[in-house]
């Protein structure tokens, strides 16, 4: 009767091991799916004309995408130029300051941030630039995905700084090294690869939102280099497109959305890369 | 000496960095002196959508001026328009009393051009239906739902109607689109203007939203069984059927710029505001419709610089002179004679600080 | 110490210093301030611009199902349960696969090559922008949800709660996952030890030890999954249907809180209309903080206890 039972356990272990096996790689699935669905019907889009042209009036052949990839570019820069510094400097001081109020809160601050959705953040933008300033235009999109970098870049920055060990900083302290010259040049230098992790991942994850610029970059037909008229962009393009029943736009799509993933992956794949290769080792 | 060296090495680095921040920030700004020209955005009815692209397009390709127009639908651009965010709004429902009177300055309304609202459907081998107004009705009400009903049996003989459902798509922004059809369904349906009403965005008894009309035609085309409505022009540039509806006078029309224009012939108020749904023309289709472009009177709002202001005004004339050759081919109706005059009138009637723009 | 630093005499570059260290704490500490005023100001703004509706509708815009811009009469129910129906559909879909994975990682394939492939691919999962999911999914999931309902025999609109619920639970996957892994990788390991000393199964170490030990862990994700779900757009509004009547089945169109605000924002003429879909903004802001909150205190609590 023992063997019997015991059998049933092994049966149930390996039965187990099975399942979770399987549903684990199941998993895998609808990522192979959705990438080689874009793969291939974008692929037959992709070529040269299609990266430096305008798009073309509705209805007509030929055209391409040159102005979103301009305007995806305008609006990272956008975002990055304030919420790089700020966060890191938030990092920064969150990682040096464990208790206290305005800690406490910030962190606070930065989780709230991060669990808000971005068509909320869309809203501010629209509701504090867009009618502000009278215009859509890239700054208030620039801004709307700034805002989405922030926590990301503050919690990185925050995490890779508490790895270093203490005792790197104590001892550029002792040596009369002035506090602000140890953060900047001892632990800074010695966090960077974390941080710019930080930066990449964050980077990739804006670059794809499309709900924030719905109501701030507005979208535009033509090429534009400057930041407070609407611009174009690669997740605008798509989500305008996909939905149209003209095959010339929806080729066009498919063709951004090759060009939209195969960034997101690069930078994230970069991103790993750094943190593999310029990880804090103490 | 040697520890001096090293000290010293570390700075040019962070030269360099600057550098490249500093360019990244200046780049665009000193595109904005160079880029000195006008540019206008607009923003509003996706009706005349493939109409204003392919326009604004050549206005750019002849004139080196950039009017960019986005198509969020006709109440977006009264929105926009009304938040001094654009500089001109596309809606093909014309402000109510009302609204006007609650903006902060006198709107103007420029009809551009007539276009044709169809019912547009996807059944296997694509039939041409014919359809009554109460049919309509009852199909949007949700109380005709099977393509086999014999109500549309019997006003298309000889087709063979599937025994599927009737999936009815609606639009899921606020629409010019839909005001010229609700207001249509409201004046031959007593039950429709009754439980609905007629607007840019109604409380849809039944079906499915989709936005844009770019939105309604993408979902009809690849879902067997549907019906919506639409603008003619994107039926057709999609091999999209058109329903014959029938008009006043107990004809069926079919849709196309000729028998809107024959529905536009009646006589215009002076601020063109006008629906030309259900129309008395003999032969004329009756969802028809203008669609205009929305300004300000007074241009010297903001501190809008004078060339914007005439650069509009010009472009204005451009659409509805010039650029009337471009409407025929993409299936939409030439302005007629009478509603051209009249635009003329009220684009000459655009004044800048008190002084009329155009001589 | 002085040919290292400056040819300055000592005092000079030592008040500067002191002047220099004020400041950089000062900027330190502004910036960790900003990000708190700007989260207030953006609570505030939210709160400001929804009060002619919070006026105008108090508490029955939360039951009403009419969403009426003619008569300018607003209620969100049809967006609330839409949001909800989604949401919890797509963690319930998800919840098997996340927490395989989380097993798999975290208890069977520590190291290894599998379980680096799984982790790359989880992320990647996560990296993939929602607006390409929401392309995929009109094309690839609602026909396939449409033949479902054709064969099941109600109306195939195909787009609808159910593919809405399923591109979600794709999406949703790698945060569940996430956070369960870590949370199974804390059981410490005396207790699994002592369960395989005492004769154990693989699985039965698994299924009665780490999952009740790590289950509100496990909850903790559920939950922070379910804050992303909430607040998820785009893919959502490709394939909901947008239609704002109150859902009675799965199969039926709808619409959630965060789609109505994309698609009849920019257009939403008249101060009510406006500022009802800015209402709605706020109250995802509020519903994905206090799931946020409550998610982040039992993880604190998990690993206090580990």
């Amino acid at each position: 009767m023992n063997r019997e039972k015991t059998r049933m356990r092994v049966i149930k272990d390996w039965v187990f091991v099975a399942v979770v096996a399987t549903l684990s790689f199941l998993a895998i699935v609808p990522l192979v799916l959705v990438l080689s669905y874009i793969v291939k019907n974008g692929l037959s889009s992709l070529s040269w004309e299609f990266l430096v042209e305008l798009p073309r009036p509705v209805g007509e052949k030929g055209g391409g995408i040159a102005n979103a990839i301009v305007g995806s570019f305008l609006l990272v820069i956008i975002a990055s130029l304030p919420a790089i510094p700020l966060g890191i400097s938030a990092g920064i001081y969150l990682s040096e300051r464990e208790g206290g109020r305005l800690s406490f809160l910030a962190r606070l601050a930065v989780e709230v941030l991060h669990g808000t959705p971005s068509i909320v953040i869309g809203i501010i933008a629209y509701l504090w630039l867009v009618i502000r300033m009278g215009r859509f235009s890239a700054l208030s999109g620039g801004i709307a995905l700034g805002i989405m970098m922030l926590p990301v870049i503050v919690r990185t920055t925050e995490e890779t700084l508490k790895l270093i060990p203490d005792s790197l900083k104590e001892a550029s302290l002792a040596l009369g090294v002035p506090y602000h010259r140890t953060i900047l040049k001892v632990i800074l230098p010695a966090g960077l690869g974390g941080i710019m992790t930080g930066v990449l991942i964050s980077v990739a994850r804006i670059a794809g939102e499309t709900a924030p610029l719905l109501f701030t970059a507005f979208g535009n037909p033509f090429m534009t280099w400057n930041i407070i008229k609407p611009v174009n962009a690669l997740p605008l393009v798509i989500y305008n497109y996909a939905t149209s029943p003209y095959p010339e736009w929806q080729a066009i799509a498919w063709g951004a959305s090759c060009v939209l993933v195969g960034l997101v992956l690069a930078l994230n794949l970069t991103a790993r890369i750094i943190a593999r290769r310029w990880q804090v080792k103490f | 000496m040697k520890e001096q060296r090293k000290i010293h090495q570390d700075r040019p680095m962070g030269k360099h960095l600057v550098a490249i921040f500093l360019s990244f920030i200046l780049m665009p700004w000193s595109a904005l002196a160079v880029a000195k020209q006008v540019e206008l955005v607009g923003a509003g009815a996706t009706f005349p959508y493939p109409l204003y692209s392919k326009m604004f397009y050549s206005y750019w390709k002849t004139t080196g001026i950039k009017v960019n127009y986005q198509p969020i639908g006709s109440g977006g651009g009264i929105r926009q328009l009304i938040n001094l965010t654009v500089d001109f709004g596309g809606s093909d429902a014309f402000m109510s009393d009302e609204a006007l009177a609650k903006a902060q300055a006198k709107i103007l309304h420029i009809p551009i051009c007539l276009g044709a609202v169809v019912l547009t459907y996807n059944l296997p081998g694509n039939p041409e239906i014919k359809c009554t107004p109460n049919v309509v009705a009852d199909i949007f009400l949700g109380k005709i739902r099977r393509w086999n009903d014999k109500r549309i049996e019997e006003i298309n003989p000889g087709i063979k109607f599937p025994k599927i459902d009737i999936m009815v798509i609606h639009r899921s922004d606020g629409s010019g689109t839909t005001f010229v059809f609700t207001d249509y369904l409201a004046k031959v349906s007593k039950e429709w203007h009754g439980k609905v009403g007629s607007g840019k965005a109604v409380n849809w008894p039944v079906g499915l939203g989709a936005k844009g009309n770019t939105g309604v035609t993408g979902l009809i085309k690849h879902l067997p069984g549907t019906v919506g409505y639409t603008e003619l022009g994107y039926a057709l540039l999609n091999r999209m059927p058109a329903a014959l509806l029938m008009n006043k006078h107990g004809k069926f029309i079919t849709p196309s710029t000729a028998s809107v224009t024959r529905a536009a012939a009646v006589p215009l108020p002076s601020d063109t505001r006008l629906t030309i749904t259900n129309a008395d023309a003999p032969d004329g289709y009756p969802l028809g419709g203008f669609t205009w472009v929305l300004v300000y009177r007074e241009q010297a709002y903001k501190k809008r610089p004078m060339e914007k202001a005439t650069e509009l005004v010009k472009l204005l004339w451009w659409m509805t002179h010039e650029a009337q050759r471009y409407t025929e081919p993409l299936h939409y109706g030439q302005l007629p004679e009478q509603a051209r005059e009249k635009a003329e009138k009220i684009i000459k009637s655009i004044i800048y600080d008190g002084e009329p723009i155009l001589q | 110490m002085a040919n290292l630093f400056s040819s300055k005499p000592k005092v000079l570059s030592r008040t500067r210093g002191l002047w220099a260290e004020a400041a950089f704490q000062k900027i330190l500490s502004i910036s960790a301030l900003a990000i708190l005023v700007l989260l207030t100001a953006i609570f505030l703004s939210l709160l400001i611009h929804s009060s002619p509706s919070l006026k105008a509708f108090g508490f029955t815009f939360f039951f009403s199902k009419t969403w009426d811009p003619v008569s300018s009469r607003f209620g969100a129910l049809v967006f609330f349960v839409g949001t909800l129906l989604t949401s919890f559909l797509a963690l319930l879909i998800c919840l098997p696969f996340s927490l395989a994975i989380s097993i798999f990682i975290g208890e069977y394939f520590r190291e290894g090559i599998l379980s680096s492939i799984l982790k790359q691919v989880t992320e990647l999962l996560a990296g993939i922008p929602s607006v390409i999911y929401g392309f995929w999914g009109l094309f690839v999931l609602v026909p396939i949800v449409r033949n479902l309902e054709i064969k099941l025999g109600i109306l195939p609109y195909g787009v609808g709660i159910l593919a809405a619920s399923l591109i979600l639970s794709v999406m949703v996957i790698p945060y569940a996952a996430s956070i369960s892994r870590e949370v199974i990788a804390l059981v410490p390991s005396d207790i699994k030890e002592a369960g395989y000393s005492l004769g154990a199964t693989r699985q039965e170490v698994v299924t009665k030890i780490i999952l009740p030990y790590a289950g509100s862990g496990i909850m903790a994700g559920t939950l922070l999954a379910l804050g992303r779900a909430l607040g998820e757009t785009m893919a959502v509004t490709m394939v909901i249907g947008n239609s704002n009547i109150l859902p009675h089945s799965i199969f039926s169109p709808g619409n959630t809180m965060a789609s109505v605000i994309a698609n009849e924002f920019t257009e939403a003429t008249g101060r009510l209309y406006l500022s009802s879909l800015i209402e709605i903004g706020l109250l995802l802001f509020l519903v994905a903080l206090a799931i946020n909150f409550i998610g982040r205190y039992i993880i604190k609590k998990v690993s206090i206890r580990a």
